[in-house]
């Protein structure tokens, strides 16, 4: 047993870490927030890497690695909060690689592996309302989820409409479709892998948070000393570590089930995603308590870490759908029909 | 990564989980001394096929088995439901420090009774006015003819009623910081000098004692690791109590969690939404332990030291033990403070589990000035 990476993983973590620190600055992150854009040409520097393709199978141009190695991606960009539709895109990649037709693999996943064809993912609620999708404006697909099927629509042929949610770091619309081209194989499988992935970006929103806040609390000073010296904030900070620690755990071991266990998947990546959305909103929301007034102001960047970990909680299945998913998985069978 | 286990370490899971098919002893008999009687026969039993101590030396009894089998130990130990060895404090904390710190001598005399139960061992650490705050502790040794003379008043002392050796803290130095003057002794209980009265707990249950030592005698050669290095002879003891123990703890959770999802379907309430996410959320957390737990051992390897973690899986479980309990306690409604099944007792000892090693506050400490790197307000 070794619960670490290797070193290759390393490699990929240490250099997404370095790129990403002097690409997604937070000036950049902010003024990328504040115009509601994109950076191209950060996305063709992504691109060139590999990154968009680097769990896509390499007859589809990607570089057939795993779900934790893209994980280790999710995380750091996450930690930077950085605008970009990787998330989206590689939600629309895994739909595809894991429940799609070899047909529907080969025309779409090239696009998403090379960046230049980008897709995204919607589940499309209850009430009718129409999928609430990331990046959708911006992308050339998008696979729509209702319930245990999926069908992928280009998105020329679909109703797509902006809506303003409280992440600015990233676009969301209204889509909606009719018809589209039936994904058949595994759909659960794909969006167990898609919520690992967007796990992997809350571990990381949550980690900038809680070192956000233990930086301040050395360095704050009130009632002449630094208030990470007294245990109402010191044990909030904590907190706040075995959350986003725990979340780690759960998300890499989920990650990991998908690349080698796949028959541990479905209940590891619903632990993932349940407890990593409590942590994306709860450490970031400490965090804020521990900054005081500074952290309610728009001036401070921990605005973009918890807007955007508050969204991510509720995207691609909330915390308490997962935690049902879990309660049915581990013993206590399907919730009765209401 | 790799979370699987090696061949080598399947085929230690798997030969222990044999051997614990053939040889659980079955339901331990009723009564503190019939109990006890059991626990101990049951440990010679482990010792007698080299089950026990399995972290100690070869050279000692032991397997040297690596931490990795340490976890899968526990791991099976609790999911046999094998019953609780007798000498706990011994093969944890006693024998552990004896390798570490005691002298050849010490090692040849204290070990092998450890292993095989024949001596019992208890921790006198705690005192009424030193809880979290250890190295205040009052209890003083003064050299006298070449003997120490120990006087002084010990509390939450498991076992004391059966032991033969106590590890004993106290305090040889009054002038030196409070961390320097501590001393590491091995008291032997036979004397009149010390006196055992049993603690009544919560519970209504005797689980602990309080021990009264009054001119007590303990020979220079029971010094353990050298006057005066008493604060970190202890800690090691500590660091052994809690290292390898979240593996055991994770898996009494899930056997616990199995019989509340039972409970919620005897009492129609596995279809509740609010029931639901809360055993959801407790069988997450529990896997969130054995997950940080595992990561913790890796990095041990690594780098050869128990770092911080153990505080914090410590910590986690007595968190999720509690809202285990409580939430059983909640499914039964009513019916639930009535003394009809062991809910009331495990509900009522869990309220110890936030204390007992280490309260959380002083595991948040350790979190947040190890881990986090934040300043030390005293």
């Amino acid at each position: 047993m070794n619960f670490d990476f290797t070193d290759d993983q390393q490699a990929i973590k240490s250099t997404a870490r370095e790129f990403l620190a002097s690409r997604f600055k937070p000036e950049k992150v902010r003024q990328l927030a504040e115009s509601g854009e994109y950076d191209a040409s950060l996305w063709d520097e992504m691109a060139e890497l590999g990154w968009p393709g680097i769990f896509v199978s390499e007859e589809h141009g990607g570089q057939g690695l795993g779900v934790l190695e893209l994980v280790i991606l999710t995380e750091e960009l996450g930690y930077v909060a950085a605008p970009s539709p990787f998330l989206s895109n590689a939600a629309a990649g895994l739909m595809v690689q894991h429940a799609g037709s070899d047909a529907q693999r080969e025309r779409w996943l090239p696009g998403v592996a090379s960046g230049k064809a980008r897709g995204t993912v919607g589940v499309v609620g209850n009430d009718g309302s129409g999928a609430l999708v990331p990046d959708a404006e911006l992308a050339e697909f998008v696979v729509l989820v209702d319930g245990s099927s999926a069908v992928v629509v280009p998105t020329s042929d679909a109703s797509v409409e902006r809506v303003d949610t409280i992440d600015d770091t990233r676009p969301y619309s209204r889509v909606s479709a009719s018809g589209g081209d039936a994904l058949e194989r595994d759909v659960a499988g794909g969006l167990d892998r898609v919520a690992v992935a967007l796990a992997g970006e809350m571990v990381g929103l949550a980690q900038k948070s809680l070192e956000m806040a233990v930086e301040y609390a050395k360095d704050r000073q009130q009632f002449g000393r630094p208030i990470g010296a007294y245990q109402a904030v010191s044990h909030n900070c904590a907190q706040m570590l075995m959350e986003a620690e725990s979340a780690r755990s759960l998300t890499y071991y989920a990650g990991w089930a998908a690349d080698h266990e796949p028959e541990s998947l479905a209940v590891a990546a619903s632990m993932a995603k349940a407890y990593a959305s409590d942590a994306a909103f709860r450490v970031p929301a400490r965090s804020l308590q521990v900054h005081g007034g500074i952290g309610f102001t728009w001036e401070h960047d921990l605005q973009f870490f918890l807007k955007r970990g508050k969204t991510d909680a509720h995207l691609y299945g909330t915390a308490r759908e997962h935690r049902e998913r879990v309660a049915e998985l581990t013993g206590l069978g399907a919730a009765a029909p209401a | 990564m790799d979370l699987t286990l090696s061949p080598q370490e399947e085929a230690f899971r798997d030969e222990l989980r044999e051997w614990l098919g053939a040889n659980h002893p079955g339901e331990e008999p009723e009564g503190d001394e019939a109990g006890f009687e059991f626990r101990k026969a049951w440990q010679r039993k482990l010792a007698d096929a080299g089950w026990a101590g399995i972290s100690w030396p070869k050279e000692y009894g032991g397997r040297g088995a690596t931490l990795i089998e340490q976890a899968i130990f526990n791991e099976e130990i609790v999911r046999a439901k094998a019953p609780q060895v007798a000498n706990v404090l011994g093969l944890v904390m006693g024998g552990p420090v004896v390798i570490a710190h005691g002298t050849e001598e010490q090692k040849q005399r204290y070990l092998k009774p450890i292993l095989t139960a024949e001596e019992i061992w208890c921790q006198g650490f705690s005192e009424p006015e030193s809880g979290s705050d250890l190295a205040s502790l009052k209890t003083k040794a003064v050299k006298d003819n070449g003997d120490w003379v120990v006087t002084g008043q010990k509390v939450w002392t498991t076992f004391a009623h059966e032991a033969k050796w106590c590890m004993l803290v106290a305090r040889t130095d009054f002038d030196a910081p409070k961390h320097k003057g501590l001393t590491y002794f091995l008291m032997d209980m036979e004397q009149d000098a010390v006196q055992v009265r049993p603690l009544r707990q919560i519970t209504g249950e005797s689980e602990f004692n309080e021990l009264f030592i009054e001119e007590a005698r303990i020979p220079d050669e029971n010094v353990v690791g050298g006057v005066g290095n008493g604060w970190m002879v202890a800690l090691t003891t500590l660091m052994h109590e809690r290292a390898g123990l979240a593996f055991g703890l994770q898996v009494q959770l899930k056997i616990a969690l199995g019989q509340v999802m039972e409970l919620a379907k005897e009492h129609g309430l596995d279809q509740d939404p609010v029931v639901r996410q809360k055993i959801a959320q407790l069988y997450i957390e529990s896997e969130a332990i054995r997950l940080n737990a595992s990561r913790g051992l890796t990095q041990i390897m690594k780098t050869g030291i128990p770092g911080p973690e153990g505080s914090l899986t410590k910590w986690m479980w007595s968190d999720t033990n509690q809202a285990l309990t409580e939430l059983a306690m909640d499914i039964r409604g009513p019916e639930a403070p009535i003394i009809d099944s062991d809910w009331t007792y495990r509900f009522l000892r869990a309220r110890a589990n936030s204390i007992e090693g280490g309260t959380t506050e002083i595991l948040k400490n350790i979190v947040a000035e190890r881990v986090l790197g934040l300043p030390r307000l005293r």
